[in-house]
C-alpha cells in the first residue's frame, strides 16, 4: 500500500494493529485471486482496489468531505442510497467480513453473535479501518435482532439513525416504508445541508438504476455456458460496489461486461468444460470473505450467481424513474427497496422463488445454502430453501460457517463430495 | 494388476486391496500418528512387505489425510468412498450409511449406488468416535470396553453436548458413586442420540440402514441406533473397512 500513514494517524486509527492487517491481506489476496488463470483485463480495476483498499477510496472521501460532502456508513441492502446522493451524500458500505475484526467485536458483544455483526463492531471500536472511521453517520435498521442491539452500542461511539424496517410485505408496510425514507430523508438534509429535490432525487434514482443495470450485465454474462469470468472475480466487484463511486462503479462493470460479452462471442472461458455450476445462497459475504467461493473454485466447481445481498439481491429490480412528487419517489423507492428478500421478513416465499428462479436462469448443478453462525433467521429459512429445491429435483447442501480457517478442510471435504454428488 | 484404496480418518488408517476381479484380497488398519505424511509412508512399506508395491497397482486415497498420500493416482472425499464400499458389502445399492467416524459423523443416502444426499456433522466432536474415546479414556477403558458395558447400564443421561462438559459431566458421575455400567451407557446413548438426529434430517423410512466405520465392531451402537431410529440398523466386519474399499473400488 502506498503511503497513507498520516491519514490514517489523522483519522485516529490503531496503527500498530492495522499494520498487522495490512500485511495479511496481500497474500489473502494474491493467493485467492492472483493465482487464478487468465482472468479478464477488466478486473485489474478491482485488483488496484484491493492493492490500495484502505488507501485510496479513503482519501477520495476525504477529500469530498473537505469540500462539505458527508458519507453515510450503511449496513444494509434496505438503505437507500438515492436519497443520500441526492443531497450530495456519499454512501459508503461497512460491512466487516474479517476474523481478523471479530475478536473486537467480541469484546461487548456475546459469543453467539453472527461473524458480520462482531467484525463491524470490531472494526470501528478497535479503531482499524479507516471506513468506519471516515463515516459522519451510520445508518443502521432494524432488521435481525443482532444488528438491532449493535447499533445501540455503536451508537455510543457514532451518530447513528436507525431506519425501521418493516418485517411484513402487506401494502400497509410498504407505505409504511415510504415514510421511512421521507424521515431518513429528512435527517440525511439535515447532515448534508442540501435539500433533496424532485429533480435531485430523479437523478440520483437514474444513477443508482445504471450501476444497477451494469452489475447485472456481468452477472447476465455469466449466464453463458462457456463462463468468461470465475465465480470470485465478480464477487469482489459485487463486494467493491459498496464502497465505490456509483458512477464509476457502473462503468466499470459496464466496461468489464463488453469484455465479458465479447468472450462469449470468441467462446473464451475461465474454466474446463464440464465444470458443475454452483448457485450461492444465503447470507452476505463482506469483503474479504472470499472463502467458500475458493473453496468451491479450487474443487472443481465454478459459483455462477450469488443470491445473497452482495449478490443478485443488490441489483435487482429498478426503481421507477418517472414519478415527479417526492411522495412518488418515495413511495417508488419503497416499492423497489420491498422486493428485496431478506430472511427478516416473514413469510419470505419470495426468496424461495427467487432462488428456484435463479437457478434455472443460471443453468446450475446445485445449490450451496451457506449461512453466517449464529444468524438464525437465515438458519431456520435454510430449511423451506432446501426442502423447496429438493422438490425442484436441485441439488443442494447446506453449510454454516463463519470467518476463520478452523473448519476449511471440513468444509472442503463436504464440498468436494457434493460436486462428486453431482456426477 | 491390483487396485488400493487407502483411507487416513483422524484416529485410524484403513487400507483394503482388491484384485483384477474387484475381490477383496487384503484390509489392514494401522493407528493414524501426528502426521499424515508418515502415516502414508507406513502404509506404502506394509504394502511392499505385502507384495502390493502401490506402483504396480492403482491407488486411489480418501479421509482427511487423503492429499497426503503422495503415491496415489486420485483423490475422492470419504462421502463418495464410504458410500461405494458400503453399497459393496451389503451388496445394496439403496441404503442409508451411517459413519460414525473419529472426528466426523456422517450420514450418506445412496439411491442406484449413487449419492443422493449427505449430512456431517459441524465442527463439534459430539456424536463421533471422538467423543467415546475421550469418556472411556476418563473412565480408564477402552472404547470397546465402554460399548458392552453400556448394554447393561441405565437410567443415566449425559446432557452435555460439548465433549469438554461431558467430560467433566462424567467425572461428577463417577464422583457420585454412579455405577459404571450407567455411565457408559449414558455416553452411548448421547452418541447414538446425536446421530439419530443426524441421520433423521435425510433418512427415509423403509430404506436399509447400515453402520459403517470404527464403531461398527460394537453391537450395542447397531441396538441402540436401531431403537433410536426405529429401523433395523446392521452391520458387517468388514464395514470398518468400508471407505478404504470403496477407494479401491472407485480406484478400478
Ligand atoms: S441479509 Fe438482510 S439484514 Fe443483512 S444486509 Fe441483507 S437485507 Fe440487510
Ligand atoms: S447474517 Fe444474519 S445475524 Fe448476521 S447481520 Fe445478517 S441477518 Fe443479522
Amino acid at each position: 500500500m502506498s503511503d497513507y500513514v498520516k491519514m490514517w494517524e489523522d483519522l485516529g486509527m490503531d496503527l500498530e494493529t492495522h499494520d498487522a492487517l495490512c500485511q495479511v491481506l496481500p497474500t489473502a489476496f494474491g493467493d485467492v485471486y492472483l493465482s487464478q488463470e487468465n482472468r479478464p483485463e477488466g478486473m485489474g480495476f478491482w485488483d488496484f482496489v484491493v492493492s490500495e483498499i484502505h488507501g485510496i477510496r479513503p482519501s477520495e472521501l476525504i477529500e469530498a468531505q473537505k469540500n462539505g460532502q458527508k458519507v453515510f456508513g450503511t449496513f444494509c441492502v434496505y438503505v437507500p442510497d438515492e436519497v443520500v446522493i441526492a443531497a450530495n451524500g456519499i454512501v459508503t458500505g461497512l460491512c466487516g467480513g474479517s476474523q481478523f475484526w471479530v475478536p473486537g467485536g467480541e469484546k461487548v458483544l456475546p459469543k453467539n453473535t453472527c461473524p458480520l455483526i462482531k467484525a463491524s463492531v470490531g472494526a470501528r471500536l478497535d479503531r482499524t479501518c479507516p471506513f468506519f472511521r471516515i463515516a459522519d453517520i451510520y445508518v443502521g435498521e432494524n432488521t435481525c435482532d443482532g444488528k438491532k442491539k449493535a447499533y445501540e452500542i455503536l451508537a455510543e461511539d457514532v451518530p447513528m439513525h436507525v431506519m425501521d424496517v418493516p418485517q411484513m410485505k402487506r401494502p400497509e408496510d410498504i407505505e409504511r416504508w415510504a415514510h421511512e425514507i421521507e424521515i431518513f430523508a429528512g435527517v440525511v438534509e439535515e447532515q448534508t445541508g442540501n435539500k433533496v429535490t424532485v429533480e435531485k432525487l430523479n437523478e440520483a434514482i437514474k444513477i443508482i438504476n445504471n450501476k444497477r443495470k451494469a452489475l447485472k450485465r456481468v452477472y447476465d454474462a455469466r449466464k453463458a455456458d462457456k463462463l468468461p469470468i470465475s465465480g470470485k472475480d465478480a464477487l469482489l466487484m459485487m463486494q467493491i460496489a459498496f464502497f465505490d463511486d456509483p458512477v464509476r462503479c457502473a462503468e466499470m462493470c459496464n466496461k468489464l461486461a463488453d469484455e465479458l460479452e465479447q468472450r462469449i462471442a470468441d467462446g473464451v472461458s475461465v474454466f474446463p468444460e464440464g465444470t458443475k455450476r454452483i448457485l450461492l445462497t444465503g447470507t452476505p459475504l463482506a469483503i474479504p470473505n472470499w472463502k467458500l467461493h475458493h473453496i468451491i473454485e479450487t474443487s472443481g466447481a465454478a459459483v455462477v450467481c450469488e443470491e445473497m445481498c452482495t449478490g443478485t439481491r443488490y441489483f435487482e429490480n429498478l426503481v421507477d424513474e418517472e414519478q415527479t412528487t417526492l411522495e412518488g419517489q418515495y413511495k417508488a423507492l419503497a416499492e423497489r427497496y420491498m422486493k428485496n428478500n431478506c430472511a427478516c421478513f416473514t413469510p419470505n416465499e419470495g426468496r424461495i422463488d427467487d432462488i428456484i428462479r435463479l437457478a434455472k436462469e443460471y443453468k446450475v448443478d446445485g445449490v450451496i445454502d451457506v449461512n453466517l453462525k449464529f444468524c438464525s433467521i437465515y438458519d431456520t429459512e435454510g430449511f423451506f430453501v432446501e426442502r423447496a429445491l429438493k422438490e425442484a429435483g436441485i441439488p443442494v447442501l447446506g453449510i454454516e460457517t463463519d470467518y476463520t480457517d478452523s473448519d476449511a478442510e471440513q468444509l472442503k471435504t463436504r464440498v468436494e463430495a457434493f460436486i462428486e454428488m453431482l456426477g | 494388476m491390483y487396485y488400493i484404496g487407502i483411507d487416513i480418518g483422524s484416529t485410524g488408517a484403513k487400507t483394503a486391496v482388491l484384485d483384477e476381479a474387484g475381490r477383496i484380497i487384503d484390509t489392514f488398519a494401522q493407528p493414524t500418528g501426528w502426521s499424515s505424511v508418515d502415516t502414508a509412508e507406513a502404509i506404502r512399506k506394509t504394502l511392499v512387505e505385502k507384495g502390493f508395491s502401490p506402483e504396480e497397482g492403482k491407488v486411489v486415497s480418501t479421509g482427511y489425510g487423503r492429499v497426503a498420500v503422495p503415491f496415489s493416482d486420485k483423490t475422492v472425499t470419504e462421502i463418495t468412498c464410504h458410500a461405494k464400499g458400503a453399497t459393496r458389502i451389503f451388496d445394496d445399492s439403496d441404503i442409508c450409511v451411517i459413519d460414525i467416524g473419529g472426528q466426523d459423523t456422517k450420514i450418506i443416502l445412496v439411491e442406484d449406488g449413487f449419492v443422493k444426499d449427505f449430512v456431517m456433522n459441524d465442527k463439534c466432536s459430539a456424536g463421533t468416535g471422538r467423543f467415546l474415546e475421550v469418556m472411556a479414556n476418563t473412565l480408564a477403558m477402552r472404547p470397546d470396553e465402554l460399548c458392552t458395558l453400556a448394554k447393561s447400564g441405565g437410567n443415566t443421561s449425559i446432557s452435555s453436548l460439548c465433549t469438554v462438559f461431558a467430560e467433566s459431566e462424567v467425572i461428577s458421575l463417577i464422583g457420585r458413586g454412579e455405577k459404571k455400567e450407567n455411565i457408559a451407557f449414558g455416553v452411548v446413548d448421547s452418541i447414538v442420540k446425536k446421530v439419530a438426529i443426524q441421520a433423521k434430517r435425510i433418512y427415509r423410512p423403509g430404506v436399509r440402514a447400515v453402520l459403517t466405520g470404527g464403531l461398527c465392531e460394537c453391537d450395542y451402537i447397531c441396538e441402540a441406533l436401531s431403537k433410536e431410529l426405529k429401523t433395523e440398523v446392521t452391520t458387517l466386519p468388514e464395514a470398518r473397512f468400508a471407505g478404504a474399499i470403496g477407494a479401491a473400488l472407485l480406484a478400478m
